[in-house]
């Protein structure tokens, strides 16, 4: 007897943990205060609010009606302006308590990241791009200028003591490629390069050992932009040790063609990645009128879509080291890829201009 | 005992203890209206890093088992050969590569920019992303930002990780480029202690900080009950209380006696109940404690709300007690 009495007591006991209590809808008048009519007057428009707002944070956009999409702002003004009243005139703690977490919720979904990331990738192809590589014209001057004096310092270096190749080229690029080898081999590591296999594998390891690079570049600008200088200008004197070599056996304009056709697209990348962190790290040495905190803030955003680019960039440069320059193999067909390449970026950024504020 | 009770304080403390008071941060809307965020706590962030991390790590290695098996299938032979077999694994391996990078870059990118501003840990520890806000007003959190703040995660985190790693297995120069990395690490680890708003370097020059993402029930009213207008339904007692008992409280206590209801537990009730009676000399019997708080509670609040749209506020049972 017991048992058949107690059976669905215990199972309306475990199925309440699952089910929702049941909503008490109380009419305001049975309140005796009158910041509790207020609430009960309202709340029911909270608690759509609240329905669209988890609806929204699960990311079920489609689940939710048109009616409730549009009638989101101002649900959001509503329950804004209910805190504020709540505030001055109910003492109720666990009321305010929830319209806050309520209104921060809905903030931030109305006030949340206002494009989807397509429409963002869109804008940001159709001018944002080029409008903040624009915005750091000077720390490209100065990217620029430390890449080629680190490629003069790196020749020079090697003319006066060519022991100086191995503390500057690692053991990994410097294969067959060294102070002293014959023509022949050099010129084989430049052309015949077709029958090589795994090229795709090749080319998505570039990229990707590129693309951290760069961020390594970018995200160094913190320490005030100094180890980025060191980086851009380490990197370059790598090349300039390199051309020094090329043209030790007359192949240099071999060489810069074989280096063009990707490496207009890569050194621009890495120039720009460079340029990125430099400016980050002026807005902190220099922040002018602005807080320090608000000047990296700033530069941080601009410099966060050019980085975008960046990895954009590599892709594309590793596509062409990777196919491309095997493929391409004589040098008036490589200055012509890699010169068109450059004509490109320059156009792209530099005379591509929308109406498109930074 | 006396000295446990809810309502008792040390007359010194005028205002209410603000435990969160640190971490509280007061953001302006554009409608006006101020609203207070929390600072995540520095070790919910850790603990959030800590959950991503492991399932990073999980998410590669899957893939790479899944990967690792096709590649079986198909045969593994990646030195030479132009059949077809050797050109899947190909391209196996540069999906692995891919998919490599993606796990390390965007999976905070990814996932922050949702709606919920979260990855995956910082969600289960009740966190999120957004824009640094001020009491001048609070900014949108844009794809710009949360692309900067993870760009930066590579050299506090994954950089160092990984030199680390590398220096131990090379069983190289191993104490002093491991100690090298362990400083690198440490100074950005430690970085969240040195500044009051706990910004890592990535949310510095990004513009934003983690604050916590509470989800709150709507609780219900507490004025619609028999009780509340000071009827009880148990013992049909009438409870009303004089201008003088209610003027002993204010609104501290008034609060503390919402939680105790709201949590409805038997003893602290009764607790509660003896202390008020003791304060304004009311002897209530045993039994009913939840039917006379109730009753206190409208009443006090009733009396609190009214002088508050008058403008006259009393914070707690210290303040204006001559007045009354």
């Amino acid at each position: 007897m017991t048992t058949a009495t107690a059976a669905p007591t215990i199972a309306q006991k475990i199925g309440g943990w699952f089910s929702k209590a049941p909503a008490q809808a109380v009419a305001a008048e049975h309140a005796a205060l009158r910041s509790d009519r207020f609430r009960l007057e309202r709340e029911s428009e909270w608690k759509r609010l609240e329905a669209i707002v988890t609806q929204m944070e699960a990311g079920r956009l489609r689940r939710i009606s048109d009616a409730d999409l549009l009638a989101l702002p101002a649900l959001y003004r509503t329950a804004a302006s209910s805190l504020s009243i709540a505030r001055e005139t109910s003492l109720d703690a666990a009321l305010i308590a929830y319209l806050e977490a309520l209104t921060q919720r809905a903030w931030f979904l109305v006030y949340g990241p206002r494009a989807s990331l397509w429409s963002w990738f869109k804008r940001f192809l159709g001018g944002e791009w080029s409008a903040s590589v624009r915005a750091m014209g000077t720390d490209i001057l100065i990217a620029l200028a430390l890449m080629v004096a680190g490629t003069v310092a790196g020749w020079l270096l090697v003319e006066s003591n060519p022991d100086w190749y191995y503390s500057l080229v690692s053991a990994g690029f410097a294969d067959e490629r060294v102070p002293g080898a014959s023509r022949e081999v050099l010129r084989g590591t430049l052309f015949g390069g077709q029958d090589q296999d795994g090229m795709s594998l090749f080319a998505a390891s570039l990229f990707s050992n590129n693309a951290q690079v760069s961020i390594l570049c970018f995200a160094l600008g913190f320490a005030f932009g100094l180890p980025t200088m060191l980086l851009l200008i380490h990197n370059t004197a790598l090349l300039g040790a390199m051309l020094w070599l090329y043209h030790g056996q007359g192949l240099l304009p071999d060489f810069v063609g074989w280096l063009s056709i990707h490496g207009t697209t890569e050194l621009f990348a890495i120039l720009l990645a460079g340029a990125a962190g430099l400016h980050i790290g002026r807005a902190m040495a220099f922040p002018g009128n602005a807080s320090v905190l608000d000047a990296a803030a700033a530069a941080g955003r601009r410099t966060a879509q050019v980085m975008t680019g960046v990895v954009l960039m590599l892709i594309i440069a590793a596509v062409l080291e990777g196919f491309a320059r095997q493929l391409v193999d004589n040098t008036p067909a490589r200055f012509t890829v890699g010169g068109f390449m450059l004509v490109f970026w320059i156009g792209y950024f530099f005379a591509f201009r929308r109406g498109v504020r930074v | 005992m006396a000295l446990s009770l809810p309502l008792r304080r040390k007359p010194v403390a005028h205002t209410p203890p603000d435990f969160d008071g640190k971490r509280r941060r007061i953001v302006t809307t554009p409608e006006g209206l101020t609203l207070p965020f929390l600072l995540a706590s520095r070790g919910a962030r850790a603990g959030a890093l800590m959950i991503d991390l492991t399932m990073i790590v999980g998410a590669m290695i899957g893939m790479t088992v899944i990967l690792f098996h096709l590649a079986d299938a198909a045969g593994i032979n990646l030195d030479g050969g132009k059949d077809p077999a050797a050109r899947a694994v190909q391209a196996l391996g540069v999906l692995w590569i891919i998919a490599l990078f993606l796990f390390r870059n965007a999976w905070f990118l990814f996932f922050e920019l949702g709606p919920r501003g979260a990855t995956p840990g910082k969600r289960m520890v009740g966190i999120r992303v957004a824009a640094r806000g001020s009491a001048k007003g609070g900014a949108r959190l844009t794809t710009e930002a949360v692309i900067a703040r993870n760009l930066v995660r590579d050299i506090e985190l994954f950089m160092p990780i990984t030199f680390i790693i590398s220096t131990w297995a090379n069983d190289g120069d191993t104490d002093l480029a491991s100690w090298a990395g362990a400083v690198w690490f440490l100074i950005f680890v430690l970085f969240p202690f040195f500044n009051r708003d706990r910004l890592r370097c990535g949310d510095l020059i990004a513009g934003t900080w983690v604050v916590e993402a509470p989800k709150r029930k709507l609780e219900q009213a507490l004025s619609v009950s028999d009780a509340a207008r000071g009827q009880s339904q148990t013992t049909g007692a009438q409870y009303r209380f004089s201008a003088e008992d209610l003027a002993v409280y204010g609104e501290f206590e008034l609060q503390t006696l919402e939680r105790v209801l709201r949590e409805n537990r038997e003893e602290a009730m009764r607790d509660v109940a003896q202390t008020i009676c003791r304060k304004i000399g009311w002897s209530a019997g045993a039994g009913d404690e939840r039917a006379f708080l109730e009753a206190y509670y409208a009443q006090l609040r009733a009396r609190l709300e009214t002088g508050m749209r008058f403008g006259k506020r009393k914070a707690d049972k210290h303040t204006g007690a001559s007045e009354n």
